[in-house]
C-alpha cells in the first residue's frame, strides 16, 4: 500500500513538473516495490528465497539464468515450458538418487550374497519398505506395488534433504510438486481397489454394510468427499512441513539483519543450527508417513471389508 | 489502511490459536506415551514409532492452519 502511494505520486509528478524529481520519484517507487531493501522487516526476502524463481543464485559468485521456453499451446491448455529453480533441483535430487542407488548395485556384483557398506544401507531401507510400510498396510498383495512405493518413498527422501545443502532449495516445498505426489498416490489406490472389486463393487464397498437406512446417503456423500480429502492432506502435509522449517531457517537468520547487530549473531545461528537438524528428522518422518499413508489406503482399497 | 492491519492481525492470532491446539495435542501423546512406557518397558521401541507418527499426523494439521495464516500475512 505504501508502494503503490508513492507509485502515484511519482506518476502526479511524471504529469505535472519537472524531469529530475519525477525520475528520483520513479526510481525510489520501483527500488522498493522490487527490492524492499530498505525494510528487511516485511519478509518478502523470506518469500523469494522459498518460492520458485527463474534464476538460481550463488551469491556471491554470481547467478544462473535458467533457460526460459515460450508457452506452448496443446488444445486450449497453455504448457510453460521453461525451466525453473524446483526442477533444477528435483533432477538434482533424482542424480543423487541414481548415483546412490547404483553404486550399491555395483556393490552386489561384487559380493552377492553379503552386502556391504552402501548396498548395506540400501538393503535396510527397502526391507523397512517392503516389511513394515507395505506388508504391514497391504499384505501379499501388495508385492505388486512394491517399485511404486519403493521409488516413492526414495523421491521424497531425497528431495525433502536436498534442500539442507547450501545454495539449494527444496522441491517438495512446491505445492504443484506434492499436488503431482498426490494425485498419482489418489489414481494408483483408485485403480488397486477397482482392479479388485470392479468398478462398481468399490463404490459399493465404501459404505460401511450394517448401518440404519437414513444414515446411508450421509454415509455415501462422506466416503465419497473422503475419496478426495485424503490425498489432499497428504499433498498439503508435505508441503506445508517442508516450506515452514525452512521459513523458521530464514526467519531466525534474518533477525540479525533486522536488528542490525552483531551480537545476535551466535544466538541466530545456534537456534538455525539446531531448526536445520530438526528439518533432517522431520524430512526422513514426513518421507515415511507420505508412504505410510499412501500404503494404508492402497490397503484400505483392496481389503474393503 | 485498516484493512491489511485487520489482515496482519488476523494472520498472528491464527498461529497463535493453531499452535495451542497443536501443542496441547502433542502434549497429551507424550504424556501417554510416557505412562505407557513407563508400565511396560519392553514394549519401549513400538511407543516410540507409534508416538512419532502420531506427532508427525497431529503436526500436519496444525500446519494446515499454518499456511492459511502465512496467506494471510502475504496480503
Amino acid at each position: 500500500m505504501f508502494n503503490s502511494a508513492l507509485l502515484d505520486s511519482a506518476n502526479a509528478h511524471v504529469a505535472s513538473s519537472g524531469n529530475a524529481i519525477a525520475d528520483t520519484a520513479r526510481a525510489l517507487a520501483a527500488d522498493s516495490s522490487t527490492a524492499g531493501a530498505s525494510d528487511v522487516s516485511n519478509g518478502s526476502w523470506i518469500i523469494d528465497h522459498v518460492t520458485d524463481s527463474h534464476v538460481i543464485e550463488f551469491q556471491p559468485f554470481g547467478e544462473i539464468h535458467l533457460p526460459q521456453f515460450p508457452p506452448v499451446h496443446i488444445g486450449g491448455l497453455v504448457i510453460d515450458f521453461s525451466l525453473t529453480k524446483h526442477i533444477v533441483m528435483i533432477w538434482f535430487a533424482m542424480l543423487l538418487l541414481l548415483i546412490f542407488v547404483r553404486a550399491a548395485m555395483r556393490s552386489y556384483r561384487k559380493n552377492a550374497l553379503v552386502p556391504r557398506g552402501l548396498a548395506n544401507a540400501v538393503e535396510v531401507i527397502v526391507v523397512f519398505v517392503r516389511d513394515d510400510i507395505v506388508a504391514g498396510a497391504i499384505g501379499e498383495e501388495g508385492k505388486k506395488l512394491l517399485p511404486y512405493f519403493l521409488t516413492l518413498f526414495f523421491f521424497v527422501l531425497f528431495s525433502n534433504l536436498v534442500g539442507l545443502i547450501p545454495y539449494t532449495s527444496t522441491p517438495t516445498g512446491n505445492i504443484n510438486v506434492t499436488a503431482s505426489l498426490a494425485i498419482i498416490a489418489f489414481f494408483v489406490i483408485q485403480i488397486s481397489g477397482i482392479v479388485n472389486h470392479g468398478l462398481i463393487g468399490y463404490l459399493k464397498g465404501l459404505v460401511p454394510p450394517h448401518i440404519p437406512l437414513f444414515v446411508i446417503p450421509v454415509m455415501i456423500v462422506v466416503e465419497l468427499l473422503g475419496l478426495f480429502t485424503k490425498p489432499f492432506a497428504l499433498c498439503v502435509r508435505l508441503f506445508a512441513n517442508m516450506s515452514a522449517g525452512h521459513i523458521v531457517i530464514f526467519a531466525l537468520i534474518g533477525l540479525i539483519f533486522i536488528f542490525h547487530s552483531i551480537f545476535v549473531a551466535p544466538i541466530s545461528i545456534a537456534f538455525a543450527v539446531f531448526i536445520d537438524l530438526l528439518e533432517i528428522l522431520i524430512g526422513i518422518i514426513q518421507a515415511y508417513i507420505f508412504t505410510m499413508l499412501t500404503a494404508l489406503f492402497v490397503g484400505l482399497a483392496i481389503h474393503q471389508h | 489502511m485498516p484493512d491489511l492491519g485487520l489482515t496482519h492481525l488476523a494472520a498472528g492470532i491464527g498461529a497463535g490459536l493453531a499452535v495451542i491446539g497443536g501443542g496441547y495435542g502433542i502434549g497429551k501423546l507424550a504424556a501417554s506415551a510416557m505412562e505407557a512406557s513407563g508400565r511396560q518397558p519392553d514394549a519401549l521401541g513400538d511407543i516410540r514409532t507409534s508416538m512419532i507418527i502420531a506427532a508427525a499426523l497431529i503436526e500436519g494439521i496444525t500446519l494446515f492452519a499454518e499456511v492459511i495464516t502465512i496467506i494471510l500475512a502475504l496480503k
